[in-house]
């Protein structure tokens, strides 16, 4: 079974029933041991880091992804959820740092482009041995987001660019991560949600 | 390897039906949004734009419904716009299953909405909707109300500003002279509105010709928005597409290989 850690974090219906595509069970729940013990865990994300920061903290979201990780138990982030899993990142608005649960010792940092926020479908170029982009390296995803990660984490990496290269995905062991939206990219994200299932 | 260009169809939506005649011959109900949405999925949309035209609140309760049913399907992003007034109208959009909301006369009677929406669910939803045509202004261009019937006595440009300022996360600039004339889009109004946009920008209006999708996209705009050329089968996406991608744009290709 697969959990979407609710966390206040917009609507995950249309999430639920992407990753129902993979032919998998998916529960929608903010239950620590529904939480802990699905066989993998999404951890989605919109708006601004600290507000999805402090949604996290408030329903002890950032005490399971560290428990799952340190067990080794597949973990997903979506989006500002991919964000939140490094040490810190800017605020939305005022450019404050705020602490992130810190999975990786890296920063988020605002996006180097004359607009924003990077809106729209773009490609990877993937680096390592990936998994989760079996069979789709050559496609494009779908991101909406102001900030990202520009250091190399985890064991697989994909890169985008959008003014200069950010980190677009992250593979690394039993935590991954995708900067844009699988949820909402169309059959190359379906199809990434079943590499990522095909990996539990 | 680059952002690619978005090609957005609208359909027009009131008590769960589209409106404004649909012409495609492989379809089994031509009114039936969640069918249009997956058609146009199918085709390449990259994004999907539902404005509802409803004039009751009950038709307005349908729309949420069909909302709901687009998004448990349809895997790409998904804009409403129409008759949204407060912060709760585009709570109750979002989650039935919109990405995003775009507001336009309820921004202008009362521009403290944007901050209020972008406050509480971020700029990333929130698409400000500009009519705007040609008329004696400081820049040359001016905002309307009401379907372009109505001037609302500001400066498109200084509006498009303010509402950046307040937290507006995308523009969908539409032109009232061109709307409906498939006679191109107003490539003038375009370039003045992206030079001081600093966030993306929707062309819409006037979408005619393969060349138009060129021309505005040479203008500075970001993605492309139409109706009536997509509804009428005058062109379709996939064409759209294959014609910008042949001209050296970055499209996206929604297929596997």
């Amino acid at each position: 079974m697969i959990a979407i850690l609710d966390y206040g974090s917009g609507n995950l219906r249309s999430a639920q029933r992407a990753f129902e595509r993979s032919g998998s069970e998916v529960v929608v729940t903010s239950d620590r041991d529904v939480a802990l013990n699905a066989s993998g865990l999404v951890v989605p994300g919109v708006g601004a880091f600290a507000a999805c920061m402090r949604g996290l903290i408030a329903i002890g979201g950032d005490k399971i992804v560290r428990e799952r990780v340190a067990a080794k138990r597949p973990t997903l982030g979506i989006c500002v959820g991919m964000q939140i899993l490094f040490r810190d990142g800017d605020e939305y608005a005022t450019d404050q740092l705020h602490q992130g649960v810190g999975i990786w010792k890296e920063s988020i940092t605002k996006l180097a482009a004359p607009i924003l926020p990077h809106m729209g479908w773009n490609t990877v170029e993937v680096t390592g041995p990936s998994q989760l982009f079996k069979g789709i390296e050559d496609q494009a995803f779908y991101f909406v987001h102001s900030y990202a990660a520009k250091a190399k984490v985890g064991l697989s990496q994909a890169w985008t660019s959008y003014g200069a290269k950010f980190l677009s995905a992250v593979e690394d062991g039993a935590i991954c991560a995708t900067q844009f939206h699988p949820e909402k990219s169309g059959d190359a994200g379906l199809a990434l949600i079943k590499n990522w299932v095909g990996m539990l | 390897m680059a952002l690619s260009i978005r090609i957005i169809p609208c359909l027009d939506v009131t008590d769960g039906r589209v409106v404004k005649g649909v012409n495609f011959t492989d379809l089994v109900d031509a009114g039936d949004p969640v069918e249009m949405a997956n058609l146009y999925n199918l085709e390449g949309a990259d994004e999907l734009t539902f404005l509802d035209i409803s004039a009751s609140s009950s038709d307005r309760e349908t729309t949420l419904d069909v909302v709901r049913k687009t998004a448990e399907q349809v895997f790409i992003p998904l804009t409403v716009g129409g008759g949204i007034r407060s912060v709760a109208d585009v709570d109750r959009l979002l989650r039935a299953g919109a990405d995003k909301v775009s507001i336009n006369t309820s921004a202008i009677t009362r521009p403290e909405l944007i901050a209020e929406i972008a406050d509480r669910f971020g700029s990333q939803v929130l698409v400000i909707s500009v009519d705007a045509r040609r008329a004696r202004t400081e820049s040359g261009f001016e905002v309307t109300t009401h379907g372009g019937r109505q001037s609302s006595g500001l400066d498109a440009l200084a509006w498009v500003e303010k509402a950046c300022a307040l937290g507006a996360g995308e523009i969908l600039l539409n032109s009232m002279d061109a709307d409906g004339t498939r006679a191109g889009y107003d490539i003038g109004m375009i370039t003045a509105v992206r030079a001081i946009s600093k966030v993306p920008l929707i062309a819409s209006g006037g979408a005619g010709t393969l060349e138009d999708f060129a021309a505005a996209l040479d203008a500075g705009a970001d993605a492309l928005l139409a109706a009536s050329v997509f509804h009428f089968g005058i062109h379709r996406i996939s064409d759209v597409k294959k014609y910008l991608s042949a001209q050296g744009y970055s499209i996206r290709n929604n297929r596997i290989a």
